[in-house]
Formats: structure tokens, C-alpha cells, sequence
């Protein structure tokens, strides 16, 4: 895992050496092992390196053998040893035991098509001399980022934002649009990122840069093909998709450097911790976050789930204030808005793992998108089914089963809950239905913004957006397929892996592997019949039966509790952080034009008061202030702190 | 307390914990859920006033949008809740 960057100048000039030592400065953080810069005509590239597979020949960026091919690479290709095989029968030659130069080989074999054959989380780029072409790639779920902008001089691409502003030219420019998807998806619709003039390579997509200009290629996107026979043998199944995950898990634990397991206490980690263990044999080391405030800890599951698999245990006690504390540097790295406050404590969980030695750990995200977990998929297949009858009076009492874990909506009566819930013959042909209650009330949060900003964006409709991105065939899938794709392909790598993900783990050098982000799975999940995902109204539960005997029954059968932390009132009270008031106050709101100073400040005042808050004030307050905190630090004087780069003794050049 | 007191009272909570102080649009008559007003969390919210600033108590039957989902309707409930007491 590493950071990458590179720029191809299309105005005659030659790559600037200074500026890529620069660019590489500003992510030493997702590689501080070493770093590399290569430059060739008006082509440069640059490679900060956490060292996992080939210590010592693993150094980058790569150059092929004939010196025409060149590599900067974050990620990696978990199939490699089978690719190589494959390779060196063909006659390749290779020089060291990487998987970087796996991808020169396989991409001088196949050309653009080579990302079809890699199973992996990556971002690289490659140039192709001959060609006089970069060719940039990124991974099918998003695992992994990359970024790029064009400038007068070219073109610019980077693992972080950060990286790109390096270049003076280059200015990161709230985009108002963005704004508006974040305050209604929680994410941007790639390749819209929160600043103007700057894109990310969507998730499943490769792009070839010339100068004749940018040119992306979707070579995968998740879907649904009509999904098999509902008399298929469920056993059958549910051993298939063990091995596959066994093996999914098995190539995820190559690596040079010891891999630990995150174990939150759900099922999806304790899967993949269980798995792990059986393969390595070893002792394997495990890690969680557990709160003061039991509304949102876990840590009965996971040490019920640790003395089971007999992990070594290290378990980071997150309190409130350490999550207020570590704010700005979570906006800092997360490079966007977020609506929640999650992130943090998932910051603070990778530096222990870092301080404990370790780089790598085997995580279970993407369990609850691909086979079906998530409560949103239970609310949208009971209000589907109550709308089938709406004279039904048993029928709403189901939305009971939604959401356990909530106070709120457990405390409801059932005439508010029927409500809230309300389904009508329109809704159940909106191509959205499954998520419009979330949205709806997220986009409620948009009252906060400034008349200016709302004046802006009158006539802007992200649901448009969102229409356009949609694949050609959505509107043919069964809806369970349609909440699912909109989950995987939405909030899981525009949050869950980048905000949540990539970006708190890499803040302190540690990688996450993701088995159930394997393609071979999500591609067998795909395929599933959607009563084998949710059966009635038991979640996972294909997974459920096909892991029965790996984990805890205790774990197997308890209530679904996502991972959730405490929210916007870490940031008020006699230990809040002075930086929180600065943010809030009016006139730091007036100075950034952005929202209104006098609806924040009735906000702020409900938090301060100690009144109960909703989860729309929840989500307003913590958008607010990481919205205010990233323009803060971006238009301010962070990013020339960061350039520690000079000092550096591991810098070195090709 | 007058009928228009309390009008005025409720509208000032609805508007101040709802809608983040941003009310001018809202009318007497609107449906707070309908229009996103409140939400599930917010209903709780609104019961607790009610009962604290009116010293009523209000019956789980009772938490239905038929008396609370207007500021209309919440002045007639709030009306009935206190004669009832009285």
C-alpha cells in the first residue's frame, strides 16, 4: 500500500522532478517505508511505499526490462503468483517477487485489457513510452483512490487531493454541486469529488491519457443478470460461497509483513477473522474500537468473538472527546464533507494497529452490500410488501423489526411509524424507492445553506445526476438488486471505503483487505436470488448458513448493530475543543459564505442546551463542521505543514 | 394562556428544533410529516415539550399525527389536553 502521483505535460514541457518530490510529500503518510521518482520526457511519476510483498526488490516506480514501460502502483493484485505462473510460461522474465511487476507483464501481454485478469484493490498507472500514453486503472469496488485534474501544463493524478495542490495552479474550490449530493447520498457521484475541476477515476474504470486528452473505459460495473432458479439446493450454495470466501481470504493473506484482523463483533469480521485463522494457523492478532457509551460498544461481542477464535486481542476505548480531538485530522484525510462522525474512531483504530507494528489487516466490509445485511434493504422489502395491501393493519406492524438499535424509532407509536414509512403507488415505482426515506431526510439538512448557495443551486437536481450514472439495464432489475446496487456502487466507495476506509487507515500506513470485496464473490452474489440474501426477514442469510460453523452461535444469531459512534454532541460540552466554536461561530459560517450564520447557530444552540437531538441534527452538525473544518484547511496554511519531504533520507530517484 | 400564545409558543419550537430556525414558509395548517418537518426522533422531541412546558401527560394512544401533525392541530390537542386537566 502506497501513495502514488505523476503528471503528463501536454505543452512541450518536460516533467519537473521538484514539482512530483513535492506532489509524493504531501501522501509520505500512506508510504512511509520509501519513495521514488521517475521521469521520462514529458512524462513523470512518483511512489511513496509501505513495503508488503518483496521488501527489498519492490522499490518504485518500476521500469520494465526494455526500459519502455513504467509503473506507479498503490494496492494489490492478490492473484499474483498464479498471473506470474502464468506469465513466466509464456516466456516473461522477471526480476523480482512483486506484484508491481506482475502488472508491467500482464499489461505488456493484454494491453488496457490486463485489469480484467487482476484480482486486487488498486490504483496504479503505467507509461507507455512507445505509445506515448499514460494508462491509469482503478480497482472494480472503489477500494483504492485516485485522483487527477488538468491543468494549462497537463495532466495531474495522485492518490489524495493533498497531492494535486502541490501544483500552484491547481486551487481546491468547494463544488456546490458536490455539496448538494453529499448533503443528500453522503457521497459524490464519481467522477465528482467535493472540489471543482477535480475527478476520481470511478471505481471499476480505467482511463488512458494522452495529448489529445483523458479518455475513461468502464471495464467492469456490478450487476444483476437474471438471477437463478429459486429451486437451486441452498447447500450447495452455501458451500460455494465458503470456498470461495476461504479462498478469497487465502490470497488476502499474502504478504511479507504479519496480517492482522479487524474484529468488531458483527458476523462479516468474525468470518473473515475465523477464516483467517483456520488458513494461518498461527495466533492471529485481532482489533477493535469499544465506546463508554453502550448505546453504540460492541465489546461483549468481541471478546465473545476473540476467545472463540482465540485471537490476541487489542481493543482502542474510544471516548467522546478523543473522537472531537481527532476531527480535523479525520476531514483532513477524508478530503470531503462527511455526515458522520464514524470515521474518527476508525482513524484512532489504525494508529494502535500501527503502534502494535502491524500494516495490513483483513476486514469484513462489503458483506452487508453484496449479501444483503443492511436494515435499509429490510424497511424497503416491508414497505414493498405493505404496499401491496394498504388496507392491511398487521402488515406496517412489521416496521417494528426495523432498526433495533435505534431509540428513536423504537419509542415510536405505531401510527407515526406507519408514517414515516408511508409507501404509495408512485413511490413504488420511483427507480429510488428503497432509499428516498434516507435521502429525503438527509437532504433536509440543506435548509442550513446560505441563501447564495441555495439561490445556486435552485435549479440543480442530484437525483438527475444520479439518473444519468444509473446502468442501461437498472430499470429491469428485481428491487432488492436495485437497493443493493445503489448501497455498493453509492455510499460504500464514495464513504464506507474511502471516508471510513482508505483514508483512516492509510492516515497511519495500514492497509485493509476486504474478502468480501473479492469480484469472485460479489460476482456469485450478484447472481443470488434476493429471498437467499434476505430470507423473509433474516439478513445474510445465505452467509448465515454457509458460516454456521465457523463462529460463535451467540454472534451467528444476534441483533444487527452496523458500526456506529457517538455524534454531534462529542463536540459540545466543558471538554469541547476550542477549534469547534471558531468553526461554528458566526462569523467564521458568514467568512465562508457557505451555510447561514443565524440557522447554524440554532443548531449549535440545540447541541449546547443539552435539549435531545434527531438524527437529522446529528447528521446537519457534523456536516457543517467538517464542511467548514476542510475549506479551513484547504484554503489555509495546512498543506505547506505537511512538506516534510526535504528531510527525508529514504528519498531517492531513479 | 391564550389560544394565540400557545400558537405562537409551539410555532417558535416547531420552527426553532425542526427547521433550524428557518420557518417563514411554514403554514398553521401544514403537515409536519409530509413535508419533512419532523422525523422520527423529532416526534419524541415534541412530546417532551409538550409535556413539560404544558405539565400534561400524554398518553401513548395519543401520540398520533391526527393531534400533533400541524401547528394547528397541536394548539386544539394541547387545548383539550389542558381543559382536561383543569
Amino acid at each position: 500500500m502506497c501513495g502514488i502521483c505523476g503528471v503528463l505535460n501536454t505543452d512541450g514541457s518536460v516533467a519537473d522532478a521538484g514539482l512530483l518530490a513535492k506532489m509524493i510529500s504531501r501522501v509520505r503518510h500512506r508510504g512511509p517505508d520509501d519513495c521514488g521518482i521517475y521521469t521520462n520526457g514529458n512524462v513523470g511519476l512518483g511512489h511513496a511505499r509501505l513495503s508488503i510483498i518483496d521488501l527489498a526488490g519492490g522499490h518504485q516506480p518500476m521500469e520494465s526490462a526494455d526500459g519502455d514501460l513504467a509503473i506507479t502502483f498503490n494496492g494489490e493484485i492478490f492473484n499474483y503468483i498464479e498471473l506470474r505462473e502464468e506469465l513466466e510460461r509464456r516466456g516473461h522474465h522477471f526480476v523480482t517477487t512483486s506484484d508491481t511487476e506482475v502488472i508491467l507483464h500482464q499489461y505488456q501481454e493484454d494491453g488496457e485489457e490486463c485489469v480484467h485478469r487482476f484480482n486486487g484493490q488498486w490504483a496504479f498507472a503505467i507509461s507507455d513510452r512507445r505509445k506515448r500514453k499514460l494508462f491509469l486503472s482503478r480497482d472494480r469496488m472503489g477500494i483504492r483512490p485516485l485522483f487527477y485534474t488538468e491543468t494549462n501544463c497537463g495532466f495531474r493524478f495522485a492518490s489524495e487531493i493533498k497531492a494535486l495542490l502541490a501544483e500552484p495552479s491547481v486551487r481546491a474550490e468547494l463544488d456546490l454541486f458536490a455539496l448538494d449530493q453529499i448533503f443528500t447520498f453522503w457521497a459524490t457521484i464519481p467522477p465528482r469529488t467535493a472540489f471543482k475541476g477535480i475527478s476520481q477515476v470511478p471505481p471499476g474504470c480505467s482511463l488512458v491519457v494522452d495529448i489529445y486528452g483523458v479518455r475513461a473505459n468502464r471495464y467492469w460495473s456490478l450487476s444483476f443478470p437474471e438471477h437463478r432458479n429459486c429451486d437451486v439446493d441452498e447447500r450447495e450454495l452455501a458451500g460455494e460461497l465458503r470456498e470461495l470466501l476461504l479462498d478469497a481470504t487465502k490470497i488476502r493473506l499474502r504478504s511479507d509483513v504479519p496480517v492482522g484482523a479487524y474484529l468488531s463483533g458483527g458476523i462479516d469480521s468474525s468470518v473473515t477473522t475465523a477464516l483467517a485463522a483456520s488458513i494461518a494457523g498461527d495466533r492471529l492478532r485481532s482489533f477493535s474500537i469499544s465506546f463508554d457509551d453502550s448505546e453504540y460498544d460492541e465489546r461483549r461481542f468481541q471478546q465473545e468473538a476473540s476467545e472463540f477464535l482465540r485471537t490476541e486481542h487489542s481493543s482502542f476505548a474510544c471516548s467522546s472527546r478523543d473522537i472531537a480531538e481527532a476531527f480535523p485530522d479525520v476531514v483532513w484525510h477524508a478530503e470531503q464533507p462527511i455526515l458522520r462522525t464514524a470515521p474518527a474512531p476508525m482513524f484512532l483504530l489504525s494508529q494502535l494497529v500501527g503502534e502494535c507494528g502491524f500494516k495490513v489487516v483483513l476486514t469484513g466490509e462489503g458483506a452487508d452490500e453484496v449479501l444483503g445485511g443492511y436494515d435499509i434493504f429490510k424497511e424497503a422489502k416491508i414497505r414493498r410488501f405493505w404496499a401491496r395491501d394498504l388496507s392491511s393493519r398487521w402488515r406496517p406492524l412489521l416496521l417494528k423489526r426495523l432498526y433495533p438499535y435505534m431509540d428513536g424509532i423504537q419509542r415510536q407509536s405505531a401510527a407515526y411509524l406507519q408514517h414515516f414509512f408511508r409507501v404509495s403507488e408512485r413511490d413504488i415505482a420511483n427507480p429510488y424507492f428503497s432509499h428516498l426515506p434516507r435521502w429525503e431526510l438527509t437532504a433536509r439538512i440543506k435548509l442550513l445553506l446560505s441563501n447564495e448557495v441555495r439561490t445556486e443551486l435552485r435549479d440543480y437536481s442530484a437525483f438527475d445526476d444520479l439518473a444519468r450514472a444509473l446502468p442501461a439495464d437498472y430499470g429491469s432489475w428485481q428491487p432488492f438488486n436495485q437497493a443493493e446496487f445503489l448501497e455498493a456502487s453509492g455510499l460504500l466507495p464514495g464513504y464506507i471505503l474511502s471516508s471510513q476506509g482508505d483514508r483512516m487507515a492509510m492516515a497511519h500506513a495500514v492497509e485493509g483487505r476486504f474478502p468480501f470485496l473479492d469480484h469472485r464473490v460479489v460476482d456469485f452474489a450478484c447472481k443470488l436470488p434476493p429471498g437467499l440474501k434476505m430470507k423473509g426477514l433474516t439478513e445474510k442469510y445465505l452467509l448465515k448458513r454457509a458460516c454456521a460453523g465457523d463462529v460463535p452461535q451467540s454472534i451467528l444469531k444476534r441483533t444487527k448493530q452496523p458500526y456506529r459512534a457517538p455524534e454531534g454532541k462529542c463536540f459540545f460540552g466543558k471538554d469541547a475543543p476550542e477549534y469547534v466554536g471558531e468553526a461554528l461561530s458566526h462569523g467564521g459560517i458568514q467568512s465562508n459564505g457557505i451555510f447561514d450564520p443565524r440557522a447554524v447557530g440554532v443548531l449549535a444552540e440545540k447541541f449546547r442546551s443539552g435539549r435531545p437531538v434527531s438524527t437529522k441534527d446529528n447528521m446537519a452538525l457534523t456536516g457543517v463542521l467538517s464542511t467548514q473544518l476542510l475549506v479551513n484547511q484547504l484554503s489555509g496554511g495546512q498543506l505547506d505543514s505537511c512538506t516534510q519531504w526535504r528531510s527525508d533520507p529514504n528519498f531517492a530517484t531513479l | 394562556m391564550h389560544t394565540v400564545e400557545i400558537g405562537s409558543e409551539l410555532r417558535d419550537f416547531v420552527v426553532t428544533n425542526f427547521l433550524f430556525g428557518k420557518g417563514d414558509d411554514l403554514s398553521d395548517d401544514e403537515s409536519l410529516l409530509d413535508n419533512g418537518v419532523i422525523d422520527s426522533t423529532g416526534v419524541l422531541e415534541l412530546v417532551s415539550y409538550l409535556q413539560e412546558r404544558y405539565d400534561i401527560h400524554i398518553e401513548d394512544d395519543e401520540i398520533v399525527p391526527a393531534n400533533l401533525d400541524s401547528i394547528h392541530n397541536l394548539v386544539d390537542f394541547v387545548g383539550r389536553k389542558s381543559v382536561n386537566l383543569g
